[in-house]
């Protein structure tokens, strides 16, 4: 070993520090580590957001108690979190799946919209007529509103699959195309009367909630949750059952993490690039559907604050696992929800945007071991 | 070294260096050293160390222990920078460009000097008389898109000079060129030892090593098989034999060659390698059942591509295949896995497994569409677990459990796991490429007795190695895979090791060489 002797190191103005930061890479992560950054990155997330709201000449204390009051305080908010975490966790599991495979899907937004318009269009078409039992319009709109978001969420599939088209600026394209399509429909054939929304869906259109059912619950009065949740809770499951007990989950995760390995073993890269973006439509479609069947009832043009971006960095926090993506959307529904009370509205959107950042950060300390040694004067 | 007068002051030396990577010892304790003034060639197959040993001295790679002397002082390089700083320059067989900047931009990069480009014309000048001195004829407006791999390679070459480099590190810079380019470089090669400029040349091409160097250093597993020496008292057959080894692993008890049925039939194979170049040019052959086929070669001469076409991930142009005269040529790899043919890969952390999915998930990479692993659409993870464990207790992988992650076995314990995996879909065809490379003695012993073990339960094996020993040990019959034709075919018993070492360089046996040259250099 060479220890001694004059180290001769030219070139290299001295460090301005008085000690270095070696990162040496982890060959084994223990298996509480990645829980651990994640909450150590969300912590990390709320000084820094604590911090600027500071500075901003709040009491961020104050504020994060507040948060939390508004939205997980009461049975009443606690429901309205819900709500708000129904589509992220249906279009989180969408980003999941597709993740897993190494297949950037963008476009949850847009195929949100088109299973919504799909949702729509059973009654406004209509499909079935007026007066029709929900037992019936509802799995029809369920399934329409999966049908067109995993045709629509297939096209960037396809594209990828047979022509080596980037599916992200595929699935980023398509987000606008389905923003212009619903605008054309709302403003254009299904318009109300001039307005830029449709009629209001006829009752059999509806997704029960709990509230329906508050004559023989008097506590269930005025809780908006909807049966969109048991959609989304099941899905989780499926999703989980897909990934880790089926042979096409075993061939999404082999492609996942190694193409080649997969090729090698005879899986069929394409087809399962087509089948997983077809699914990843079918879940985001479902979402909205959901959405316009439980909450809006009716299509209109905002009838999604940006579920389908959000929900990338749902999967994300998630670690790409269903069962925390369902964890990840009710924290995220609370923010959205809370962030309705707080003033200036952007706030809840940079705490988000920081919790983004840190957990992207965290992600050194998972794959490296962090040295920090004293420069020898 | 005193006792020759005529000797030029040493450039570098390197001592007694080691370095590990998680299980293998890339360099074991290795010496080399370097003339002022000299083109010292550094040769051995593929996975010999030879890149680790110079990515040490650049100070990419911290060694484990040794010392690294330069110019006469002992260095610790922290990073390449360190390294060209003290005038060491290392040019890699992937170049660092950026494609849409221009050559003097590009040869600018990472300098404190110029810090604003107001004036490129003057560096374009500089830059151009640089490459005029050297005879690297290269534009320097050009933009790196628009220039051949050859220009490229001269531009990287530039950056190193242009930073003051004196000596230069050369990792196989003639395997991406034209015969035509290689010239060229040999060429500016000898022009700037002229010049006083020192050349480690990394190849494993022995025609190109006996043209353009003075001494030659020979690796192999890690280890130095001839320190530093002249050129001219070396023969080519004596080089082969040095680098791909004469010492005998362990002496395998084999039963006699017990010829069944032809079960892998190939008639005027073609096909292409990724670049588009012909790869394989007319390749007929047979195996049979119980027989070990041993293909002798270089790297690089169409090895990969005969492996890939013989289990459906390449493409032939011309020609068939036929396992158990059922066509796979041309079709998926799930046909060729369907008729039986177990493949044991060369990259085995980017092929033969997934680094991140458990060990589990990786022993039924072949199996996993079948009973008892699955049920229609479903796998129960219950016999995942059952099959996993019995393979893991057969053929000893060590590993904590089998949902350890596959990124954490040893080079051994990798390949164990993928031949457990490969012998358990009962293959009736296997095709081995370089299954010991990077392995220790004792996981080589066992990958030979497997493949044994498998040639005796009746499957055909074709085994592509590099390693003339392992052919030998192992194979029935013996044949060379030069610049994608198969040149000769020998029984084992009575092959000729200095004959197939001409071969496999591309030379046509000789009376000439007898088999007392091979051993004359042996230090």
């Amino acid at each position: 070993m060479t220890v001694q002797a004059p180290v001769r190191r030219p070139g290299r103005a001295a460090g301005l520090l008085p000690w270095r930061i070696h990162l040496e890479r982890r060959l084994e992560v223990p298996r509480w580590l990645p829980v651990a950054t994640t909450i150590g990155a969300v912590v990390v997330a709320l000084v820094i957001s604590g911090v600027i709201l500071w500075f901003a000449g709040g009491d961020p204390i104050a504020i994060f108690i507040h948060i939390v009051r508004s939205s997980f305080g009461s049975l009443g908010v606690l429901s309205d979190t819900l709500v708000m975490a129904t589509p992220l966790i249906l279009t989180g599991l969408a980003c999941a799946l597709a993740f897993r495979m190494r297949l950037w899907n963008i476009g949850a937004e847009g195929q949100f919209l088109m299973g919504a318009w799909g949702a729509s269009a059973v009654v406004l078409i209509p499909i079935v007529p007026a007066g029709t039992p929900s037992i019936i319009t509802i799995p029809l709109m369920m399934v329409a509103g999966m049908l067109v978001g995993g045709v629509y969420g297939a096209i960037p599939g396809v594209l990828k699959a047979f022509r080596g088209v980037n599916e992200i600026i595929v699935t980023l394209m398509l987000n606008y195309i389905a923003a212009l399509w619903i605008a054309y429909w709302v403003f254009g054939p299904w318009s109300e009367a001039g307005f830029q929304m449709t009629a209001q869906f006829p009752k059999g259109a509806w997704l029960p909630r709990l509230s329906d059912y508050s004559s023989a619950v008097p506590a269930f009065s005025g809780l908006t949750v909807h049966l969109g949740l048991i959609f989304g809770l099941v899905a989780a499951v499926l999703v989980r059952f897909l990934l880790f007990r089926s042979r096409t989950g075993y061939e999404i995760r082999l492609i996942g993490d190694s193409p080649r390995a997969a090729r090698y073993a005879g899986v069929n890269v394409a087809r399962n690039t087509v089948i997983v973006f077809a699914l990843s439509g079918a879940l985001a479609g479902l979402a909205g559907m959901s959405e316009v069947s439980g909450v809006v009832h009716r299509l209109q043009q905002a009838i999604s604050p940006g579920y389908g971006f959000t929900a990338i960095i749902v999967a994300y926090i998630a670690k790409l696992h269903p069962y925390g993506v369902v964890v990840a959307s009710i924290a995220f529904g609370a923010l959205i929800l809370a962030g309705r009370e707080i003033q200036p509205s952007g706030i809840p959107a940079m705490i988000q945007g920081i919790i983004l950042f840190c957990l992207i950060a965290s992600e050194v300390v998972l794959r490296y071991r962090v040295r920090v040694e004293r420069r020898v004067a | 070294m005193s006792a020759a007068p005529a000797a030029p002051p040493l450039a570098v030396e390197m001592r007694g260096i080691v370095r590990r990577f998680p299980g293998v010892v890339a360099n074991d304790g290795v010496d080399f050293d370097l003339r002022v003034g000299e083109v010292h060639a550094l040769l051995g197959e593929n996975g010999a160390g030879k890149s680790t040993l110079m990515n040490v001295l650049d100070g990419l790679y911290r060694p484990d222990a040794g010392e690294i002397i330069v110019g006469g002082q002992p260095v610790e390089f922290r990073s390449p920078r360190d390294a060209i700083a003290a005038g060491l320059g290392m040019v890699h067989q992937h170049f660092a460009l950026v494609p849409t900047q221009t050559v003097t931009e590009n040869v600018l990069i990472g300098l404190d000097r110029p810090r604003f480009r107001i004036d490129v014309g003057r560096y374009d000048d500089e830059v151009a008389e640089l490459a005029a001195r050297h005879g690297l004829a290269v534009d320097p407006r050009a933009r790196i898109w628009q220039l051949s791999v050859g220009e490229q390679q001269r531009v990287e070459i530039l950056k190193m000079l242009y930073r003051g480099a004196r000596i230069l590190i050369l990792d196989e810079p003639t395997a991406v060129l034209a015969p035509q380019e290689t010239q060229d470089l040999f060429r500016t090669l000898r022009s700037m030892v002229a010049d006083g400029t020192s050349v480690v040349f990394i190849s494993h091409k022995l025609g190109e090593v006996a043209q353009i160097a003075d001494r030659v250093t020979v690796m192999r597993r890690g280890r130095v098989t001839a320190p530093g020496i002249p050129i001219s008292e070396t023969t080519t057959a004596g080089l082969a034999h040095l680098m791909v080894g004469r010492e005998v692993v362990e002496t395998i008890e084999r039963t006699p060659f017990d010829s069944g049925p032809v079960v892998l039939s190939m008639r005027d194979v073609e096909a292409e390698s990724d670049r588009g170049l012909p790869a394989l040019r007319g390749i007929s052959l047979d195996v049979r059942s119980g027989e070990i086929l041993g293909v002798a070669g270089v790297a690089g001469n169409g090895q990969s591509e005969l492996a890939q076409v013989l289990t459906g991930l390449r493409h032939c142009s011309h020609g068939s295949v036929t396992v158990n005269g059922v066509e796979v040529g041309n079709r998926t790899p799930r046909d060729a896995i369907s008729q039986h043919v177990a493949y044991v890969p060369e990259d085995r952390t980017g092929v033969g497994t997934a680094p991140n999915l458990s060990v589990a998930d990786n022993l039924i990479m072949k199996s996993y569409r079948e009973a008892p692993v699955s049920r229609r659409w479903s796998i129960d993870t219950g016999a995942v677990r059952r099959l996993a464990n019995r393979l893991r207790e057969k053929y000893s992988i060590v590993a904590p459990s089998v949902e350890t992650e596959a990124r954490l076995l040893s080079g051994g314990n990798l390949q164990r796991l993928i031949l457990a995996r490969e012998i358990a879909s009962e293959p009736r065809l296997m095709v081995a490429v370089q299954p010991t490379r990077g392995l220790d003695v004792g996981a080589i012993v066992t990958v030979h007795r497997l493949l044994l073990d498998q040639r005796q339960a009746g499957s055909a094996t074709i085994l592509i190695s590099e390693d003339l020993d392992e052919i030998l040990a192992l194979a029935d019959r013996v044949t060379v895979l030069y610049e994608g034709r198969l040149v000769g075919l020998f029984d084992a018993a009575d092959a000729d090791v200095a004959e197939i070492g001409m071969l496999m360089t591309g030379g046509t046996p000789s009376p000439a060489v007898a088999p007392g040259d091979a051993t004359r250099i042996v230090p």
